[in-house]
């Protein structure tokens, strides 16, 4: 485009709402449409037609008759039709019908006397001071529903009838119909003092003007025909609406000057209602929808703007961007977490732009010189009047010449670019973050495994989108406030979302709690982990344990006490940079629960936290392998003596509930309060069954080996848990449907394998089998059964939650923090004196709260 | 110690945080020591304060909006035996949301006054039983009506009549109290006899009418409150035993009024007749601790702020409105803003009846306009004082 062709762009300060009068109407209009006519033979436009070219240009190569400008340029103009007869616009029939119902017929006055009237508005304006938007709404119908029945007007005293709507747009007065023209001119009369009682604006809003007398045409460009490959033209349905309604005008006009029967005049005149209505909205409910001849119905203004697919959300508020790449992710532990391994591919066709300057001008040339298909290259050059110049071999040598401080070169990808990583859904402020390109070979994006959890990701085949910010304010932003490190405490609650996972978690709670090396193994161990900068903190001893060797990564300063997941330790101690008591595990190292992580971003900064994450992660890996670790099938055997043991407890549970039922059979059963009996004995069998299991799960984790691989899994907590083991080995329990044991299918019994009445634990979904013993076929259809539930649940959820989380973010989109703490809206009123009662946070604090005690004791001990 | 140095610091720090640094200081710590710790806590305060122009709102919305997506759709207790059946999870969140009228499972936690500390198993029931809202359907063991008299004889169940804590002579001056539809006189030792002669000129199905209504006539108790279930409970705080009454429906104002609750304790699920009771500011409250321990249940951990901005928002103007379109939403941005959210041609038509002027302060608004937000670093303006030199040829 060239330079004096750019659009004015303007801020928008604000918009305001109202009706169109038909006066305005006429005079935005460019055109007075009257003829249905499209097109002549020749293809052109018609004058005073739909098309007309006076409304802007849909063609190449056309241009509009009013501003000149071609497609694209020109963004249309209005046309009008003059109607034949009033008609009454359907979205206002509902005003109308009150206005209607509370003036009076022959003066327009309301039927309010004169002294009532005004204690009305003072209350109205006492509202509009202090009261409330839902005092206001009962306010204004208690007005109408009290007027409406009104037999005589205060005013001339008239007597007043009844009127009806007869929808959607035929009014009756005491069943007798009133013309739009009669509408309308009963409308006129209404007073614009009288109109407030009704919270119309008569600036804005004239009643009279909802019965149109002359009908806006859109601009041909709202209303764009598509050619299709057989040359034959197809019309917007906009278009189509427009021509019936243009049609019918001219029929009634002739008919009425040919002095046509009243019948006739009327049919016609409801027909145009009808066309006039169907444009506005072609889904009311008493109307039969307007159909394309295949059956369709057509698409019309009301059902372009609503709805998820409509221009509002679909186009205004959703965008569209260039810039942006999407491909599957796959994991790569050895980048850095704020790292994003891009393919070459996508590194050549995403750009930077980079703006010459006396500077960088020759670093910039060798770019252009490589040109597009060379990394690391440029694809484009700009100049400064803002035309775009494609890089190839043609005009390489011609740009290279060109080129000078202003011009700005479209430069490929490299590493340390700034771009903007997601996955949808994007649920969390989190699940779009800055990473630092680093180009790689390959189709996959690479992102390190350890900030999978706050996009949620994973690598089943997942796909994310890549955006590269074009300006450098973008830049900057993304760099300062979206990267990686930034957003790694959850404003949510306070805790890192990116931690140590998986395996690095049980590696280094193997690490610390194990193993033990020798000093040169032990400088192996972290050679390969890359920590080759650390080796040296390695204690000079011919032996060192893992508790040393994870000590290296530690700062030297730091001091830290807490908490371990594994109950066989205590604590965590750690004193000036070394681990003296307690093991590594999910609790200090893990996401979303490490608390000794977010002691090192407070205490070293968010750089280093990111860093010691890394490390650790690939310490814990490194370790793995040292150690040598695998689940295998046995991790699940048990010795003979510790099966008999689980045989035991399980018919132990067994006896108890079926005495349970004995005793509900014989009547003796005491009810639990508020409950009947029949629940009761559900309730105290479900009881045993589940307190039998987590008997079983203890029996499992007393007496497998501290050693063995899953169990080592389950309690550092990098995966699975107790109860999973014990399911396995053990049994895997009672299935519950909506917190009852299974009951219903057949006849007073689950399944036809079984007695009528049968209450018995295996009758009602108890599986008394691990899954490694493998289950029995009625227990495996109860485990079907409660698997079903399950996924049926998270079906009803997801759009349940999906909307909730719309709704709330909908209302609290606008509000912001103050700098003085205080929380405000859109239009700056005040919602909160102070955030949270405090003003701090929670991102940036421990839990929301300040750890006063850790600033008294370091005062008082710097004595 | 110098009470002096903390007011000093009112204006700068939160009363709550004076307080908790008053109250972990050791008492013998100097004045000086005092200033000391006191500046330090000033320091570490501002470096965690909220910073200006941060989207609150969008956090506090995202907060509770990506963990809903884990709650589980039904809940029930499992281990609990002696619970009452809650609305639980999402369905209870978005019922607290919405700000619905009627709440699936009202519920009421009545704690006893302070003098009932030792009561007997026996004296609680007795007096749950005085909260329970008894028809005389649920007393009565049979309704023999008596066709030719005009008689409806009343046999009540022995049982349940003591579980109540009545006699035959109470319920008849309590329904004589109550209703005017029949005379009733006491007729034997669990019997009473209804007359409904008076009405012998509306046809024998009357006597049929008046059985179903004396049915359902509410006799004794606290309207509303079907189920009452006693039970003992350790305060988690002060792990002292307290005596609680846990209720099926809910009838704040009534329970209020009895003489042996503990008022300051009681406490209702239902957060309109909360408002009702007690207050907007009650109710607001009630919306926090609500939703605050939903979440808590299901095991979400969200921070107390986002939850208090939501209430806060929903108790603006005074009265409890919904996040809905009929709430909040509607009444509080421009136009543009709230036809985004649903029927938005409803919010145009509305819009140009009352010429309304949208300047276009939301979020949303200027995202549709590709302008700038008023939010975070769309907040600050810049703005280029002195002079200009060939502003000609400006480029977008």
């Amino acid at each position: 485009m060239e330079a004096d062709k750019i659009p004015v762009y303007r801020y928008v300060d604000s918009i305001s709402f109202g009706v169109l009068n038909p006066k305005t109407i006429q005079d935005i209009a460019t055109v007075k449409v009257v003829t249905p006519e499209l097109y002549d033979k020749e293809g052109y436009p018609v004058d005073g037609g739909l098309m007309d070219t006076r409304m802007g240009v849909i063609d190449p190569g056309l241009r509009c008759k009013v501003c000149g400008g071609k497609i694209h340029e020109c963004l249309g103009h209005f046309g009008y039709i003059a109607l034949a007869r009033p008609v009454i616009h359907v979205k206002f029939v509902k005003i109308i019908h009150n206005l209607l119902r509370c003036t009076c017929r022959e003066c327009g006055r309301v039927l309010i006397p004169d002294e009532k009237r005004k204690h009305i508005m003072d209350e109205i304006n006492r509202i509009e001071e202090e009261g409330t938007r839902s005092e206001m709404v009962s306010l204004v119908s208690k007005i109408i529903s009290k007027t409406k029945t009104s037999k005589k007007c205060p005013h001339c005293k008239a007597e007043q009838k009844k009127i009806t709507l007869d929808k959607p747009t035929t009014f009756l007065e005491n069943d007798k119909r009133i013309t739009p023209i009669e509408v309308r001119t009963r409308l006129e009369k209404i007073n614009d003092e009288d109109l407030k009682l009704f919270r119309i604006n008569p600036k804005t809003a004239r009643p009279e003007w909802m019965v149109l007398t002359v009908f806006p045409v859109a601009p041909v460009s709202m209303r764009p025909s598509i050619t299709l490959q057989t040359g034959e033209r197809s019309e917007d349905d906009l278009t189509h609406k427009l021509g019936d309604i243009v049609r019918i005008n001219q029929r009634l006009f002739e008919n009425i000057n040919a002095g046509a029967p009243e019948i006739i005049i009327e049919d016609l005149w409801d027909l145009l209602q009808y066309h006039v209505t169907t444009y506005f909205d072609n889904r009311i409910s008493q109307v039969p929808p307007a159909r394309h001849r295949s059956g369709q119905p057509l698409t019309t203004l009301s059902e372009r703007i609503v709805s998820k697919e409509g221009r509002i959300r679909h186009n205004l508020a959703g965008k569209r961007t260039n810039f942006s790449a999407r491909t599957v992710i796959s994991p790569d532990p050895l980048i850095k977490l704020n790292e994003i391994g891009v393919p070459q591919v996508i590194a050549m066709t995403l750009t930077v732009p980079e703006r010459i300057t006396e500077w960088n001008m020759e670093y910039l040339k060798k770019f252009v010189e490589r040109g597009p298909s060379k990394y690391p290259g440029a694809n484009y050059v700009v100049r400064p009047d803002g035309r775009k110049k494609k890089i190839n071999d043609e005009t390489r040598e011609q740009l290279l010449e060109e080129l000078q401080p202003g011009y700005k070169v479209e430069r490929h990808l490299i590493d340390g670019d700034i771009a903007l990583f997601n996955r949808q859904p994007s649920l969390h402020r989190m699940s779009m973050m800055a990473h630092k390109v680093k180009v790689l070979p390959y189709r996959t994006f690479r992102l390190n495994p350890a900030v999978c959890n706050p996009y949620n990701a994973d690598f089943d085949g997942d796909e994310m989108n890549l955006h590269i910010p074009q300006t450098e304010e973008a830049r900057s932003e993304a760099e300062r406030l979206m990267i990686i490190e930034k957003q790694m405490i959850s404003p949510r609650y306070g805790l890192s979302v990116i931690g140590v996972l998986q395996d690095g978690i049980s590696g280094n709670y193997v690490l610390t709690k194990y193993m033990k090396l020798p000093r040169k193994k032990a400088a192996e161990l972290l050679g390969q982990a890359g920590l080759l900068d650390y080796i040296d903190k390695l204690p000079n001893k011919k032996e060192v344990d893992g508790k040393e060797i994870f000590s290296v990564l530690i700062p030297d300063d730091f001091n830290f006490k807490g908490e371990c997941k594994d109950p066989d330790e205590t604590e965590v101690i750690i004193e000036k940079g070394k681990l003296k008591k307690g093991v590594m595990d999910k609790k200090n190292l893990g996401e979303e629960s490490g608390f000794m992580l977010r002691e090192i971003n407070k205490q070293y900064g968010e750089k280093f936290a990111l860093e010691f994450i890394g490390n650790t992660l690939r310490l814990g890996i490194t370790s793995l392998m040292f150690y040598g670790f695998s689940a295998h099938i046995s991790d699940a055997d048990l010795p003979k003596n510790v099966t008999r043991l689980i045989d035991q407890e399980l018919e132990k549970a067994k006896q108890d509930v079926d005495e349970f039922i004995k005793k509900y059979k014989d009547g003796k059963l005491e009810p639990l309060a508020g409950r009947t009996l029949k629940e009761s004995v559900e309730l105290r069998i479900l009881e045993r069954l589940n307190k039998a299991r987590n008997k079983l799960g203890n029996i499992v984790n007393k007496n497998s080996s501290k050693l063995t691989p899953s169990l080592i899994m389950a309690r550092s907590g990098a995966r699975g848990n107790l109860l999973n083991l014990t399911q396995i080995t053990a049994c895997v329990g009672q299935q519950a449907l909506r917190g009852k044991r299974i009951e219903g299918g057949y006849k007073d019994r689950t399944l036809s394998s079984f007695k009528k009445n049968d209450l018995g634990p295996a009758a009602r979904g108890f599986i008394e089998n691990g899954f490694k013993a493998g289950m029995k076929p009625h227990e495996f259809f109860f485990a079907a059964m409660t698997g079903r539930d399950s996924l049926m649940d998270t079906a009803l959820r997801t759009p349940k939650s999906g909307y909730l989380y719309r709704r709330l973010s909908n209302a609290l989109q606008d509000l912001k923090a103050m700098k003085d703490g205080s929380v405000r809206d859109g239009d700056d009123n005040i919602i909160e004196f102070l955030y949270g009662e405090d003003g701090i946070d929670v991102s940036k604090s421990e839990g929301g709260k300040i750890n006063v005690n850790l600033i008294i004791s370091k005062v008082l001990e710097n004595k | 110690m110098g009470k002096s140095i903390f007011s000093e610091y009112k204006n700068v720090l939160p009363k709550g945080l004076i307080e908790e640094v008053k109250s972990k200081i050791p008492s013998k710590t100097s004045d000086k020591k005092v200033k000391e710790i006191m500046e330090e806590v000033v320091k570490e305060y501002e470096k965690i304060r909220i910073e200006g122009g941060e989207g609150i709102g969008l956090v506090a919305a995202e907060s509770i909006g990506e963990p809903s997506t884990q709650m589980t759709l039904n809940t029930f207790h499992f281990a609990g035996v002696a619970e009452m059946n809650v609305t639980m999870g999402l369905p209870r969140v978005i019922e607290i949301f919405d700000a619905r009228k009627k709440i699936k499972t009202p519920t009421m936690e009545i704690f006893l006054d302070k003098k009932y500390k030792n009561a007997s198993v026996k004296e609680i029931k007795k007096l749950s039983m005085k909260i329970k809202s008894i028809q005389l359907g649920e007393l009565a063991q049979e309704f023999k009506i008596n066709l030719s008299d005009y008689k409806i004889n009343i046999v009540l169940d022995k049982e349940k009549l003591e579980d109540a804590g009545l006699e035959t002579g109470d319920v008849v001056s309590l329904l004589k109290k109550r209703t005017k539809t029949a005379k009733f006189s006491k007729a034997g030792k669990n019997e009473i006899i209804a007359d409904v002669e008076l009405r012998k000129e509306k046809g024998p199905n009357e006597v049929f009418r008046v059985r179903e209504k004396l049915e359902k006539l509410v006799i004794s108790g606290i309207k509303g409150i079907t189920h009452v279930l006693p039970s003992k409970r350790t305060n988690p705080l002060t792990g002292e035993e307290e005596l609680v009454i846990i209720t099926a429906g809910s009838n704040l104002k009534d329970v209020l009024k009895l003489d042996f609750v503990d008022t300051t304790k009681t406490k209702s699920n239902d957060i309109y007749e909360i408002e009702d009771v007690l207050g907007i500011e009650a109710a607001r409250q009630a919306i926090i601790d609500e939703v605050y321990t939903v979440l808590e249940e299901q095991g979400i951990n969200v921070d107390i702020r986002h939850i208090m901005l939501v209430a806060d928002t929903m108790c603006l103007n005074g009265e409890i409105e919904g996040i809905t379109r009929y709430g909040i939403i509607k009444s509080k941005q421009g136009v543009l803003a709230s036809a985004s959210f649903e029927t938005p041609i409803r919010h145009f038509t509305s819009a140009a009846l009352k010429g309304t002027k949208d300047y276009l302060h939301s979020v949303i608004e200027n995202v549709m306009l590709n302008q700038p937000i008023r939010v975070g670093t769309g907040l600050p303006k810049l703005r280029y004082v002195g002079k200009i030199e060939n502003s000609k040829a400006k480029k977008a």
